[in-house]
């Protein structure tokens, strides 16, 4: 390797400059309009905004109508807060204790919380078996015949892990079905004997 | 009114519930004309959020009509046509006062690691989304903007995420005059930021993805160079020997939590859910810059803990640099660029579904089926 086939990397200049100002601008419609870095929008990071249309120093409180939730981190429940999807039930339970007893900064908080979206799902299903509109284990599938599912994937990397898709998605109301199937022939048997 | 709901991972379907209603004085309720999917919704879709309740309505990225105010509204009145920002802020705090608008700490009761967006779980403050007929929209005086007469509806709902995202992570990797950009992630999201590189002054600007069609669009769309990684063993070697053995100036991480790339690391993280997602991006944009770059993460990821490759960052001097878009400070600047031409956020919406047939927009946009890149969400009140 002659020295000026070394690569930029293992000398002082990159042996390819980047193309002039002028062949970018023919080439890309609005190239260099914020080369500025100081007239970019968030640029400075701590600036003082002007007028954000707060009138208030600190805003007027949201009425809590029943106790909610909120970080430890937080120092009383903010002003304005969401009210869709209170806690109830065993998830609620769950995430009650998330809450209440572990900060943000802590692994537990967030395991907990997980486990409370999966007790939610389940208390969810089960209940939904019970009306005219039972929950699947996947919505939106009939697109795959639809929107050209196999055609889509052809060739693509991610075709690998697809199939582990059903898998993942089926499996836990595959295993659920069998145990449950499981539980009613050990009754049955019980209430023979 | 006609709402998407949560039903558990991979599980959605559109169900009545009540018109929302105010419950703060600054609140408004917004009869929502158009919605989006966005990305970053997969990973609720996918149950890698934590605290994500079955009955939670998506969806941080809508425009529509005032239906009602508040009494201590003074910015809008009923029939105004509104984009509104997906962060929720009260415009007030220490971090709103400094221009950290998605930093709010009014807004989520739920944790102070992350501010308020509409329907992104209760992680972000439990607020129902914008996928559905009517949504509250707490701060009405605050977050929403009246929609220009000349912008069209597509642009709008595009500028309350995807396109200010983009263009706040070209911000982030401080680019300067002739850097080379890498762009992992051809979605929307990374689309604009390799378009909004340019306008900062690139040099060079590679997209990196696996789907073709996706980097079909980016060469057209946003004139970048494209890196298919499935076609090579080791994306970050390619990255090196493209580059002249440097790496790229700056990199922007447009993914997030459910990166391809890796299949131990996919299944694991996005699958299984044993990590907070699959950082494969992320690990790519560190390995594949040069000493002393900046990567930009715009990419989407969750509060639990991710094997990020934090050494080999440490050791080549990066600066990493990361947050949710403050949306509305990027607005004045971003109207201009469409009104000149220099965006075009619309050219990249492939997909229009009705509200009551979102369960398959869902499914088309997560398995990237038809070619699509961006769906939008029409509901039937709209």
């Amino acid at each position: 390797m002659s020295e000026s086939d070394i690569p930029s990397a293992y000398v002082r200049e990159k042996r390819s400059p980047a193309p002039s100002r002028e062949e970018l601008r023919a080439r890309i419609p609005g190239w260099g309009v914020d080369l500025d870095p100081a007239d970019r929008p968030s640029n400075p990071k701590l600036l003082h905004a002007p007028d954000t249309g707060a009138r208030w120093d600190f805003p007027e409180r949201q009425p809590e109508h029943r106790p909610r939730e909120r970080s430890i981190e937080h120092a009383f429940v903010t002003p304005v807060f969401g009210t869709a999807q209170p806690l109830k039930g065993a998830s609620g339970a769950i995430r009650r204790l998330a809450y209440a007893r572990f900060s943000e900064g802590r692994l537990a908080h967030w395991m907990l919380l997980v486990v409370g979206d999966r007790v939610d799902a389940v208390e969810h299903h089960l209940r939904s078996f019970a009306t005219l509109r039972p929950d699947v284990p996947a919505t939106g599938v009939r697109t795959e015949l639809t929107h050209g599912g196999l055609a889509s994937r052809r060739g693509r990397v991610d075709a690998r892990h697809h199939v582990l898709d059903p898998l993942v998605v089926g499996g836990p109301w595959l295993v659920a079905a069998g145990a449950a199937v499981v539980g009613v022939r050990r009754l049955v048997r019980a209430a023979r004997r | 009114m006609r709402a998407m709901v949560y039903r558990g991972p991979y599980k959605i379907r559109v169900e009545e519930k009540d018109v929302p209603a105010i419950e703060h004085p600054n609140d408004a309720i917004i009869r929502v004309t158009l919605a989006a999917i966005c990305g970053s919704d997969l990973h609720l879709y996918h149950g890698l959020m934590p605290d994500t309740r079955v009955g939670h309505t998506f969806g941080h990225e809508f425009i529509g009509v005032v239906h009602e105010v508040g009494p201590s509204v003074q910015n809008l009145q009923v029939g105004d046509r509104v984009m509104v920002p997906f962060n929720i802020y009260c415009g007030s705090c220490w971090f709103c006062a400094r221009g950290l608008y998605s930093n709010c700490h009014n807004v989520n009761a739920n944790a102070t690691a992350v501010g308020g967006i509409y329907g992104y779980s209760h992680t972000t403050g439990g607020y129902d989304g914008g996928q559905a007929e009517y949504v509250r929209v707490p701060f009405a005086d605050v977050g929403p903007a009246k929609i220009p007469d000349w912008m069209s509806d597509e642009d709008a709902v595009l500028l309350t995420d995807a396109t200010s995202t983009g263009y706040f992570g070209a911000q982030l990797g401080d680019i300067a005059e002739g850097d080379t950009v890498v762009v992992f992630g051809a979605g929307p999201v990374g689309l604009v930021a390799a378009q909004s590189s340019w306008l900062m002054g690139a040099g060079r600007v590679i997209v990196v993805d696996h789907l073709d069609y996706r980097l079909e669009k980016a060469r057209e769309f946003a004139h970048a160079e494209t890196l298919n990684f499935a076609e090579y063993d080791d994306v970050v070697v390619e990255l090196k020997k493209q580059t002249d053995f440097l790496g790229a100036d700056v990199a922007i991480e447009c993914v997030g939590a459910e990166a391809d790339g890796n299949l131990l690391q996919h299944v694991a993280g996005a699958k299984l859910k044993m990590q907070g997602g699959s950082p494969v991006a992320l690990n790519w944009a560190i390995d594949g810059v040069r000493k002393g770059a900046t990567i930009s993460v715009m990419g989407a990821y969750g509060p639990i803990p991710n094997a990020v490759k934090f050494g080999d960052a440490l050791n080549k001097g990066l600066t990493l640099r990361m947050n949710q878009a403050p949306v509305k400070r990027q607005w004045p600047r971003l109207f201009e660029h469409i009104r000149n031409g220099y965006l075009k956020p619309s050219d990249m919406v492939t997909h229009r579904f009705p509200l009551e047939e979102i369960p398959e927009a869902y499914h088309v946009f997560s398995s990237k089926l038809d070619g699509c890149i961006k769906p939008l969400i029409v509901p039937s009140a709209a």
